[in-house]
């Protein structure tokens, strides 16, 4: 054959230089100036400001301690509205993953239904849900523990329900095969193989939930959010800082706390 | 046993099965398998032998035809009655089909779901007798030292015999057998084969097994069907069954897609 046919079998052929591929570098550039523009986003801003940014982050950095009374009750109550809502969020999600695992309900029209709700639930981000509960039940903790269980649901039943779906059919062939119905099927064939998966996702969405939950009370779901957003507006910075420093730490405590028991299931 | 009154208890009636559009599994199948037989059913992979022994528990659903066990058409049932026809027949499979996750015990009790309401079998709330009945069952396989072990800790060949005593703990009528041995050594193949042999001699349950292994289907085999592509081209007592009906059998190259 031909000597160049025979040098491409000797030599690591070059990568092809893909036009599409720069076409979408140059098409994400654009769009970047051409956003920022129409949005009158003024970066030079940012940096002519710098200056009270450095103080008012000085201010913050001698928190109030005295504060820390009031403070670390508003945690707990910010803490049990996460567990809530982890808890309803994740009953929920529990059912409705058996309900379109198409190992389980082999049923393409339910499935296929129940999979679009899920999906658009899931795109509602957190604060609109809890703007829309804080509209639907009023201001206070429970439409923050709603908004959470949404958003819990929304993380736990993506997760779960392909689990379900990649667990060993034998099992579930064994099950049928003596006469079992469908929920023993669940219990004795489907759980045992998922059950671990399921709490280490609802821990991870726990994770989640304590962070969001801190910034809920900013729109009056209940929390510490709240006080965030007064003390900030009263240029009040040492009590800020406090309230920052404290989620900060309580943040960190839970998910390390969450990451090891994870770690610890999936053994 | 061949003096006993024979009495039908599996009966195929014109049994066809189409996978898809055109795949062929089973062309016209008729069969009948009486109470206290041991048939082994051999054939090529892809001849149809699974078709053919899931059909009777209907974990696959036939096209055409009709299937009776016991005298009551297993394609016809539906919910409660389809569940209690098959608490009367037994399944082993060539991968065990075992909880992994789950206890030897547990595994054993499975075999006895089928009896409880839904309720009770939720919260764990087996009788003693079954209890016992499944510490009996481990007995028989000799694996009751691995009864709190999980099962994912057993050899395949301990696994298989855990599979078999959750099938004595079931105790059906009947026991379909898909490859049983097919990923076991060929000693413990023969363990497990005896395993069987004792469900049919000691417990009187007939007995269907797939095989592929000549050899062992001629030790243990006292009915033998032959499969190819679809069809029943043998079926004969394994004593009057010469060695050369299983090139027959065997014959007509791989018919693997
Ligand atoms: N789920 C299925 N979908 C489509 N075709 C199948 C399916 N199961 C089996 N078949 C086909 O049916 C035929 C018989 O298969 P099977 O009963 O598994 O044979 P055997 O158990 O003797 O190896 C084969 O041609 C196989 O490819
Ligand atoms: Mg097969």
């Amino acid at each position: 054959m031909s000597s160049t046919e025979q040098e491409k079998l000797m030599t690591l052929p070059k990568k092809k230089l893909k036009i599409l591929n720069w076409l979408w570098v140059l098409l994400f550039v654009a769009g970047l100036f051409i956003s920022t523009n129409e949005t009158k986003t003024d970066l030079g801003a940012l940096f002519a400001n710098f200056g009270e940014f450095a103080d008012i982050f000085l201010q913050m950095l001698h928190p109030d301690w005295s504060y820390l009374v009031t403070v670390v009750p508003l945690l707990l109550e910010t803490i049990k509205m996460a567990i809530l809502g982890t808890a309803i969020g994740s009953v929920i999600a529990f059912i409705y993953s058996l309900l379109i695992a198409r190992n389980i309900v082999k049923n393409k029209a339910v499935t296929g239904i129940l999979r679009i709700i899920m999906n658009i639930i899931r795109t509602i981000p957190d604060l609109l849900l809890g703007a829309i509960f804080v509209a639907i039940v009023g201001i206070g903790p429970v439409a923050g523990v709603l908004a959470l269980a949404i958003c819990t649901f929304g993380i736990v039943v993506k997760l779960f329900y392909e689990a379900i779906e990649t667990i060993d059919p034998g099992p579930i062939e064994a099950l049928t095969a003596v006469g079992a119905n469908k929920i023993q099927i669940i219990v004795f064939a489907v759980l045992p193989q998922v059950i671990t998966y399921f709490i280490s996702y609802c821990l991870y969405a726990f994770e989640i939930n304590v962070r969001a939950s801190t910034v809920l009370g900013y729109i009056g779901a209940g929390g510490i959010g709240l006080y965030l957003q007064q003390t900030l507006q009263i240029f009040d910075y040492p009590k800020t800082g406090t309230i920052i420093i404290v989620i900060i730490i309580v943040v960190v405590l839970i998910d390390y706390v969450s990451s090891k028991s994870r770690e610890a299931l999936m053994q | 046993m061949a003096d006993s009154a024979v009495k039908p208890i599996i009966e195929l009636k014109n049994v066809k099965k189409v996978y898809g559009k055109d795949v062929v599994g089973l062309k016209d199948v008729n069969l009948t398998i009486n109470k206290g037989e041991f048939v082994v059913i051999v054939g090529l992979s892809g001849a149809g032998k699974s078709t053919l022994l899931r059909s009777i528990n209907r974990l696959i659903d036939i096209t055409e035809g009709d299937i009776l066990v016991n005298g009551e058409s297993i394609t016809k049932a539906k919910g409660k009655k389809l569940r209690t026809l098959r608490r009367h027949i037994g399944m082993i499979f060539q991968s065990f089909n075992l909880v992994k996750r789950s206890s030897v015990l547990r595994n054993v009790l499975t075999g006895r779901v089928g009896y409880y309401p839904t309720w009770k079998s939720t919260f764990n709330l087996f009788t003693k007798e079954d209890k016992q009945r499944a510490y009996d069952a481990l007995q028989q396989v000799d694996l009751e030292d691995k009864v709190y072990s999980r099962a994912d800790e057993l050899s395949g060949g301990q696994q298989q015999r855990v599979a078999i005593a959750r099938v004595l703990t079931q105790n059906p009528d009947i026991i379909l057998a898909d490859e049983p041995t097919a990923s076991l050594d060929p000693q413990t193949s023969r363990r497990v084969m005896k395993d069987l042999q004792m469900l049919n001699e000691k417990h009187g349950m007939t007995v269907v097994i797939n095989l592929h292994s000549v050899q062992l289907a001629q030790e243990f085999g006292k009915r033998v069907i032959g499969v190819r592509a679809g069809e029943i081209i043998y079926d004969g007592k394994m004593s009057d069954t010469p060695a050369s009906t299983f090139d027959q059998i065997y014959s007509g190259g791989d018919q693997d897609e």
